[in-house]
């Protein structure tokens, strides 16, 4: 590249560098994303793969079986075979020490190559054979089914729960005189920091001593008593709405109940999508709750617990488990694809406006 | 007469009675409160003390009848006879010294890349650097697990080609098998999980005054002096934030060690973290009254690293408006 004369080239330059910046950012960029996601393409390549594409060598990186070829009634192994200096893909009829037969499998009209050299040193020659079964294995041995569906119900009810209480909770801090309301709402934003192991004994002996340990309702319980990142978010969008409209229903007569149902709830829909979703994926991840008050029950696994669990058992079928992870992946996935606008939304509002 | 008399002591209370109206107020709220205020007690308050209060016994959940009271023995023991506690904790210090700020950094450094305004598809990548933040985090653990395989995982085979050291096989980098590496390999779960920080990062990021960068700019400012004086300094109340939750975060570190190895600590017990020796004594060993020491450690560790960050807080964050 030439320097220009600097009056001149001042503009052209300019528009240059930032060219080559923005190219360079974004090549950047490209391949930062391509290294993070390598290993989503690893869980998809590994999951289509057979059981014993795993043990063997030479084995390629993609899901592939070693090639056959159906000659004469009978299955022969694909090798490739060097013949003049080129690779061909040829299939082992006749085995011998110093030289073998071959058939072309594209032409096995021609009939038998002979070839001179030892078969055994050749390589199997590969084709692709993605297993899309394993994803069926792996739902049936995981039982999938009865795992999503608690995982559904629990993130279900869950969610309902936080999605009511915390908009009664927020409502309450949002707009009614209370003394000593900072107090109680600072004691309300210091519990999202608390460790959980510290309330988590004694609550954990309560609920062994009424016999209900290995059921749902320890889990699902809490939710129904408000969450104080919930409560956050939902107070700063209750703020955020104009208070004329409770202002004229009181004056008709209105209560605090039928402002809170008629008018702030209307109005609060995108917050409260936004808080049911943090819920639904919080929950949908839950693992310790789970584990410590499942224990022993696997029938109530979620499929967090339940993944676990497979890990342990078929730890050598690395096909299955990151097919089993694949599957549990999928419909949080989808549902932030629909959902990101809103669900992201929510993430700023709680993170950023502390 | 009377009411010169008490005049002088109406005065001196500086807050008035609340008038009937607003005594419905505060009880319309506390009304509306009361979920929470339950839940407060319910769930934080009296299990805490409870908690304290089995810290102070030896105690099986399955023979209740057996509790006794031993006085601060658990304390003692969690303090200065049981070298796992002072073991396990340096272990989650040391695993978050080299996460956090692995995790911090990049998610930051996402942020801006992405709100330069010279990278095209901005809201392409955001979306796809988002979404292993959705992935369970068991599934994610299992993924990593798989590509940081020493044999056949990507990482080791992909080191392998394009820089020609042996990285696969037991003499190459056994990412969950070598005590020096490990804390890495579990450093790299925890990127797949940056989505909901680099979201935050790039609000705030949005949130800089753009004549503050105009300004730098006809002044002769680089690239990195903006970002050291300008940007850095103008988001810091995010980082803070980011900072405080991530730290206890890291104190509470269990889901990929159990996960990967239920616990055992593998390899030479170094991820056994706090969280999870905390488990295995309380859930596993059903030594809850133990356990419930550990937990009452925990929170202390965690109130005065609170009370220390804001603490310094002061010195370093900068908040826009003066009002929290």
């Amino acid at each position: 590249m030439k320097h220009k004369p600097i009056p001149q080239g001042r503009m052209m330059s300019r528009k240059l560098r930032e060219g080559l910046e923005s190219t360079a950012v974004t090549g950047l960029t490209l391949v930062i994303l391509f290294i993070f996601l390598i290993p989503m393409f690893y869980g998809i390549v590994t999951a289509l793969k057979t059981d014993s594409q795993f043990s063997k060598i030479g084995a390629p990186w993609w899901p592939a079986t070693e090639g056959q070829f159906e000659y004469e009634g009978r299955n022969y192994e694909i090798y490739l075979v060097p013949i003049d200096g080129e690779m061909q893909e040829l299939a082992l009829v006749v085995k011998g020490r110093t030289n073998s037969s071959f058939v072309d499998p594209d032409h096995p009209e021609r009939g038998l190559i002979e070839w001179e050299g030892v078969w055994r040193q050749l390589d199997r020659a590969w084709t692709p054979d993605p297993q899309w079964n394993n994803f069926v294995k792996a739902w049936n041995t995981i039982n999938f089914p009865m795992l999503l569906s608690n995982t559904l119900m629990y993130a279900g009810i869950t969610t309902l729960g936080a999605v009511i209480s915390a908009s009664l909770v927020a409502y309450g801090f949002a707009r009614f005189r209370i003394p000593y309301k900072n107090v109680l709402f600072m004691l309300m934003l210091s519990t999202v920091i608390l460790p959980s192991a510290v309330t988590l004994i004694p609550t954990y002996f309560v609920w062994y001593r009424l016999g209900l340990v290995g059921t749902w309702l320890p889990l699902i319980m809490p939710a129904f008593f408000s969450w104080g990142t919930n409560v956050f978010l939902l107070r700063q969008f209750f703020l955020s709405l104009p208070r004329e409209l409770d202002e004229a229903a009181m004056i008709d007569g209105a209560g605090p109940f039928r402002i809170f149902w008629s008018i702030i709830i209307p109005q609060a829909v995108p917050a409260l999508t936004a808080v049911a979703l943090f819920h639904f994926f919080w929950s949908w991840n839950d693992f310790f709750g789970p584990l410590i008050y499942l224990a022993g029950n696997p029938t109530k696994f979620p499929i967090t617990v339940g993944l676990t669990a497979f890990n342990n058992l078929y730890s050598q079928s690395t096909n299955l488990i990151q097919a089993s992870a694949l599957i549990s992946a999928v419909l949080p996935v989808i549902v932030f694809f629909f959902a990101q606008r809103v669900f992201m939304q929510g993430v700023v509002v709680t993170g950023v406006e502390k | 007469m009377s009411e010169k008399t008490k005049s002088p002591q109406n005065g001196n209370q500086r807050k008035p009675k609340m008038t009937r109206r607003q005594k419905k107020e505060a009880l319309w709220g506390l009304l509306f409160l009361s979920p929470w205020i339950i839940g407060f007690l319910a769930f934080y308050v009296l299990p805490m003390i409870a908690s304290f209060g089995f810290s102070l016994m030896d105690f099986n959940p399955t023979l209740p009848e057996q509790a006794r009271f031993i006085g601060f023995q658990n304390w003692q023991r969690a303090l200065f006879q049981d070298p796992e506690v002072r073991q396990s904790f340096l272990r989650t210090i040391q695993f978050a010294a080299i996460s956090l700020p692995i995790g911090l950094g990049f998610s930051l450094f996402l942020a801006i890349i992405l709100n330069s305004k010279n990278v095209l598809g901005k809201n392409v990548y955001r979306t796809l650097f988002y979404m292993p933040t959705m992935i369970p985090l068991v599934a994610s653990v299992l993924i990593w697990n798989g590509v940081l395989n020493e044999h056949t995982g990507w990482i080791n085979v992909l080191i392998e080609r394009f820089t020609g050291i042996q990285a696969t096989g037991t003499q190459g980098l056994r990412w969950l098998a070598d005590p020096k590496l490990v804390y890495f390999a579990y450093t790299m779960f925890g990127l797949w999980g940056v989505g909901n920080a680099m979201i935050i990062f790039l609000a705030g990021l949005q949130g800089v005054p753009t004549e503050l960068y105009e300004a730098a700019e006809i002044d002769g400012a680089t690239w990195l002096q903006r970002l050291f004086k300008i940007t850095i300094p103008m988001i810091t109340s995010v980082i803070f934030y980011q900072l405080v939750l991530s730290v206890i975060g890291s104190l509470q570190y269990f889901l990929a060690p159990f996960v990967l190895n239920q616990g055992t600590g593998f390899p030479q017990g170094m991820t056994r973290f706090y969280m999870v020796y905390f488990y295995k004594q309380s859930f596993t060993f059903s030594n809850m009254g133990y356990g419930a020491t550990l937990a009452w450690l925990m929170f202390i560790v965690a109130l005065i690293i609170t009370v220390v960050l804001f603490g310094t807080a002061r010195r370093w964050v900068y908040y826009a408006s003066e009002e929290l």
